[in-house]
């Protein structure tokens, strides 16, 4: 019997020749991950374990962007915790403000990331990583401060899922919708402790921006990650970025899968998660028309240079509604830099949207866009639980970026179409 | 050891912005933490809720965010333990690493109703309803979790595999 891609790189990091699904397995880690929020709590831990230095100064990424920069007196003395702690250690990748990214945006940017790695970050996105062909996967404070002390966690090798996405892309189609359809397939626990691999002609063709978004939500549906085997667009991207060796991994052909669903892309129109669980999806059409009082584009899931380019291709030449606040956030310094010099900055500012330092802010209800009651967010961030961006009587509807671009200029929930 | 309490129910796909909203997490402390536990879902719960009490779901409890935060704001707001069908994956993780008791029953998490007494024996893994006098097996806790919750929580397993 043959392995899947996720048993092949937890073989890789276990010292085995080959893992089972359903044993617990200890993994070598490449990297582990915390931010402003999760990694306070986990340096109180690994103060209490009794080691004075951490395992790999150079393993272990600090990247303040929750709640930066700093909202509050309080998010101000936990930035100064993580920043304190990256000094003591001498953690060669803390990112300060003026370098940092929303993570999940920045490590794979910054070749932190690669093809085989396995990486654990206290962050629930950190499947992101997935779409690099990369095991990668969310944990909290606790298992993040035991990585920190020992290079190695515990995990139990989950069973694989096989997603085939078969058919051409219609204009307008992306991985955020992809993803948001195959969650409102199989639910929010559709595939609980389990691994979801993305694959078929549709995923081959598709960017690597557009990859990350897909494994990004795999923990959407309550996966332990998502993955997308590595080709030659995967190599295009990191050559020349990579920090480090990496390892393409692929299945076999008589890997075994708990389930195979497949998909025909051809036919789809662009998605929208209505509120309060991102299982509630319908084709844009159904929800259009609904009214919204602010669009934000950006995030982990879609603060790439695809996703702004998107949102830039529906705004250029349009005035955003006057009833809509439209707040662009770029994931990174980097992509702030680049959509500056491809002009989209004009085009955003013209539009009349604001455009933040990165920042995960909204998106989790942190700041830079809060709801009032009653009042509606379309968003491309990944969440919309009650509450999600503000008081729990308003509403997050999730999209991609061109669904929140065109809702934007119409006031209204709205296909890209609507607006071109 | 036996847990004893009232239950407080609540639904399906209960996620941790509902447990501990992202709005307090510039804060790490765990009783400012406790103070506002599952407040998004029931706002009284913070003051209704006693030493003893018991969280009663249905699937995929704390399912979303990584926090950590939400396991310990449910254990420093004094709940004895969680009873749900299902757990997702990083509040499993993170409540056995922080020493929260958490048990799996789709019986229990169906036929106990809000306000019922319940009575858990942790090593029997037996869940008792003493108001409706019915009795739930908890689904086994891997080994490797028991040690876990042998040593204390994470840190301690950790310390003491340093220590060697």
């Amino acid at each position: 019997m043959g392995m899947t891609i996720t048993e092949k790189i937890l073989a890789a990091h276990a010292g085995r020749d080959r893992v089972e699904p359903g044993e617990l397995v200890n993994v070598r880690v490449d990297l582990a991950l915390g931010n402003d929020i999760t990694a306070p709590v986990a340096i109180k831990e690994f103060e209490k374990i009794g080691v004075d230095r951490v395992f790999d100064r150079e393993r272990i990424a600090l990247v303040p962007d929750h709640f930066v920069p700093n909202k509050d007196i309080k998010s101000a003395e936990q930035a100064k915790m993580l920043r304190g702690f990256a000094r003591k250690h001498g953690i060669t990748n803390y990112f300060e403000v003026g370098q940092m990214g929303i993570e999940h945006c920045l490590l794979p940017e910054q070749g932190l990331v690669g093809p085989g790695d396995l990486v654990i970050g206290a962050d629930s996105h950190t499947c992101t990583y997935g779409g690099l062909g990369a095991f990668s996967t969310g944990v909290g404070s606790t298992d993040l401060a035991a990585a920190m002390a020992l290079g190695e966690t515990w995990l139990k090798v989950p069973e694989s899922i096989k997603f085939i996405y078969h058919g051409e892309m219609p204009q307008w189609l992306t991985g955020k919708d992809l993803i948001l359809y195959t969650i409102g397939k199989i639910g929010v626990d559709g595939a609980l402790y389990m691994a979801m691999e993305f694959t078929g002609p549709a995923v081959e063709k598709m960017s690597v921006d557009g990859r990350l978004t897909m494994a990004n939500m795999a923990v959407e549906a309550g996966a332990k990650n998502g993955i997308v085997p590595p080709d030659e667009i995967t190599r295009k991207y990191v050559e020349g970025r990579a920090k480090r060796p990496y390892t393409f991994h692929a299945s076999d052909p008589d890997a075994a899968y708990a389930q195979v669903h497949e998909f025909d892309v051809s036919k789809l129109e662009p998605a929208v998660a209505m509120p309060h669980l991102p299982e509630n999806v319908k084709p844009v059409s159904e929800a259009a028309g609904i009214g919204i009082d602010q669009a934000v584009i950006g995030s982990c899931t879609n603060g790439r240079m695809d996703d702004l380019r998107e949102a830039a291709r529906v705004l250029k030449g349009k005035k955003v509604n006057s009833n809509v606040r439209l707040i662009i956030i770029p994931g990174t310094q980097e992509i702030y830099r680049q959509a500056m010099r491809e002009g989209l900055f004009e085009i955003f500012l013209d539009s009349g949207a604001a455009i933040s330092t990165p920042t995960c802010g909204p998106c989790l209800g942190g700041y830079m866009g809060i709801l009032a009651e009653g009042e509606r967010s379309i968003s491309t961030t990944n969440r919309n639980f009650v509450g999600r961006m503000g008081h729990t009587g308003s509403e997050v509807y999730l999209s991609s970026p061109s669904v929140a671009a065109a809702s934007a200029i119409l006031g209204r929930i709205a296909a890209p179409w609507e607006v071109m | 050891m036996e847990l004893k309490g009232r239950a407080w129910k609540f639904g399906h796909d209960v996620d941790t912005d509902a447990i501990i909203p992202a709005r307090y997490l510039n804060t790490s402390d765990p009783r400012e933490l406790a103070s506002h536990c599952m407040e998004d879902a029931d706002p009284d719960f913070p003051n209704k809720v006693a030493a003893g009490d018991m969280i009663v779901a249905g699937k995929n409890f704390g399912c979303g965010s990584s926090r950590e935060h939400a396991p310990i704001a449910i254990k420093e707001a004094g709940v004895s333990c969680v009873i749900a069908k299902t757990y997702a994956r990083i509040f499993y993780r993170n409540a056995f690493n922080i020493g929260l008791l958490i048990f799996e029953s789709e019986e229990a998490s169906e036929r106990i109703d809000e306000g019922d007494q319940v009575l858990v024996d942790v090593d029997a893994g037996v869940i008792k309803n003493l108001t409706k006098k019915e009795e739930y097996k908890a689904t086994q806790v891997p080994p490797f979790m028991q040690q876990i919750i042998a040593a204390g929580g994470l840190i301690n397993y950790v310390a003491e595999r340093i220590k060697g």
